[in-house]
């Protein structure tokens, strides 16, 4: 190959260069970047990344470029939260979130998938991208399209945040609503894809989209001292992104930029929204789809296109699979913002809660390294908490107003702060 | 008005060029047979070793996955429409 990338099916194995196509025309599987390690092996060098800046780009021999590609903007570089509030609630020794909910432009790890694939758009000479999305797509390829000068036409369920919508919309972008529910916005979205010369981002741009994902896993490792965790706990919708972070994970052992070691991979689902996490649980051999009904939106998908994928790579991995209801979503939210300072939306909260969760169950251990992706912010779904802050009496501006209400809300202890 | 499948482009390679195939099927199994049987081609991609409709292959009765409908037994009537689209899978061991 030209390149040190191409596409390859991920069943039979039969290479089809670089093109925007997701699944196999001899065997309708699903494509995969695959590259040329012991190519890479001599040209991407750990010691090179020193004098880069720290953002996603910094990994770019790993990621499917085209050689005049040029560095549009800053995505990923998010930090890795050493928790200690948390860490100490949970009883855990090394407990760490890894934030993208300040992932920048649109606040969200979407971003980092929307840069690679627009990369790709870009190479393929399409002038407009679109996606499916539950939302955080839809922000990320408006906000990146309208940056670097691509038409966007976006499609999203109708029940939609408003959130959501509007931090799509004002980028400029077409938002194109569906009466139906992610999997119908998908599927339509697949036969769109099949019409039109649109490039959409999740549908014939698939593969090196969610080659982007592969950053937030090398971060990690990066963070950590160039080591690996013993345990990740990544959110999961179509079961994409906890694939690629092990994908990282191994692409980085193979390069020689960290010492190979067994790491855990659990995923998190809502059970208002749980095919993954059913299909682990219950041991089946196909997960089976599910109509979603929960507040984290962002992960409702109940047709995982990648579910096959994660079910595999959690068993093999010897991690596992849970759940959480959609009071225990906010409660982990509440609880995330309260000890950490991190605001994270629905997703983030399942992931917390399923983090809670697998502790109670002893598959997380004390002493051992565990990070927690959080990969959305919680100013997009203010919604779904938004009952447990209902507004409270404002006061006269006085002095005596103030200590009433201080009496009022503290009682005796409001006398002890004022002495 | 008898039932329609429709086949998305990747699989016309099998159908030489037909879009949509019109049959009399009672059952979306029975449907899918027909289509293999006029099409012998298509048939190893629309079910594996096994029998199973493919793991990557999304079949819909009109606006519904038939996973949702009891699978592929369930009935047909005139002028409903099945749909085959392929899964999209990122795909990584």
């Amino acid at each position: 190959m030209s390149l040190h990338y191409e596409l390859r099916c991920r069943e039979c194995g039969k290479t089809w260069g670089n093109a925007p196509r997701s699944f196999c025309e001899d065997c309708f599987s699903p494509l995969e970047v695959a590259y040329d390690y012991d190519s890479l092996k001599k040209t991407a060098r750990r010691d090179n990344l020193a004098a880069r800046d720290f953002n996603m780009w910094r990994y770019s021999e790993l990621l499917p470029l085209p050689d005049d590609f040029v560095t549009r903007s800053a995505v990923g570089g998010t930090p890795l939260v050493a928790s200690r509030k948390l860490a100490a609630k949970w009883g855990l020794k090394n407990l760490y979130f890894k934030n993208d909910a300040v992932c920048f432009p649109s606040l969200s790890f979407k971003d980092r998938v929307v840069a690679t694939a627009l990369a790709a758009a870009r190479r393929f000479n399409f002038t407009t991208v679109g996606c499916s999305s539950t939302g955080n797509l839809a922000n990320a390829v408006a906000a990146q399209a309208a940056q670097q000068g691509f038409d966007a036409c976006v499609f999203i369920p109708a029940d939609l945040e408003a959130a959501k919508v509007l931090n799509t919309a004002v980028y400029g972008a077409r938002i194109v609503r569906i009466n139906g529910n992610y999997d119908h916005v998908n599927r339509l979205c697949a036969q769109i894809a099949d019409r039109f010369q649109w490039g959409l981002v999740n549908v014939n741009l698939r593969p090196y989209y969610s080659e982007g994902s592969k950053t937030h896993g090398y971060e990690i490792a990066e963070q950590l001292g160039w080591t690996l965790p013993d345990n990740v706990v990544v959110p999961m919708a179509g079961g994409s992104l906890i694939t690629k972070i092990a994908k990282a994970f191994r692409e980085l052992v193979t390069l020689g930029w960290v010492e190979a070691k067994p790491v855990k991979f659990f995923g998190a689902q809502a059970t208002g929204c749980s095919p993954i996490s059913d299909g682990v649980k219950r041991n089946l051999q196909r997960f089976e789809p599910q109509k979603p009904n929960t507040i984290a939106r962002s992960l409702a998908i109940g047709n995982p296109a990648d579910g096959p994928y994660a079910i595999k790579l959690i068993r093999e991995s010897g991690g596992w699979a849970e759940d959480v209801s959609d009071p225990q979503i906010v409660d982990a939210i509440k609880l995330l913002a309260e000890t950490e300072g991190i605001f994270t939306e629905t997703a983030g909260g399942v992931t917390a809660g399923v983090t809670q969760k697998l502790i109670g169950q002893n598959r997380i251990k004390p002493e051992e390294t565990t990070v927690v992706c959080i990969t959305g912010n919680g100013l997009k779904t203010t919604d779904a908490i938004a009952a447990e802050f209902p507004a409270t009496e404002a006061i006269a501006p006085r002095l005596d107003a103030f200590e009433a209400y201080l009496d009022a809300q503290l009682g005796t202890t409001a006398a002890s702060a004022r002495a | 008005m008898p039932v329609i499948i429709e086949i998305p482009t990747a699989f016309r390679r099998f159908t030489g060029g037909v879009p949509k195939v019109d049959c009399s099927a009672a059952t979306v199994a029975e449907a899918l047979n027909e289509l293999t049987v006029r099409f012998p081609d298509l048939s190893r991609h629309v079910r594996d070793d096994q029998g199973q409709i493919r793991q990557f292959l999304n079949v819909y009765l009109n606006e519904e996955d038939i996973r949702f409908l009891g699978g592929e037994s369930c009935c047909l009537k005139e002028g409903d429409r099945v749909l085959l689209v392929p899964s999209i899978a990122g795909g990584s061991e």
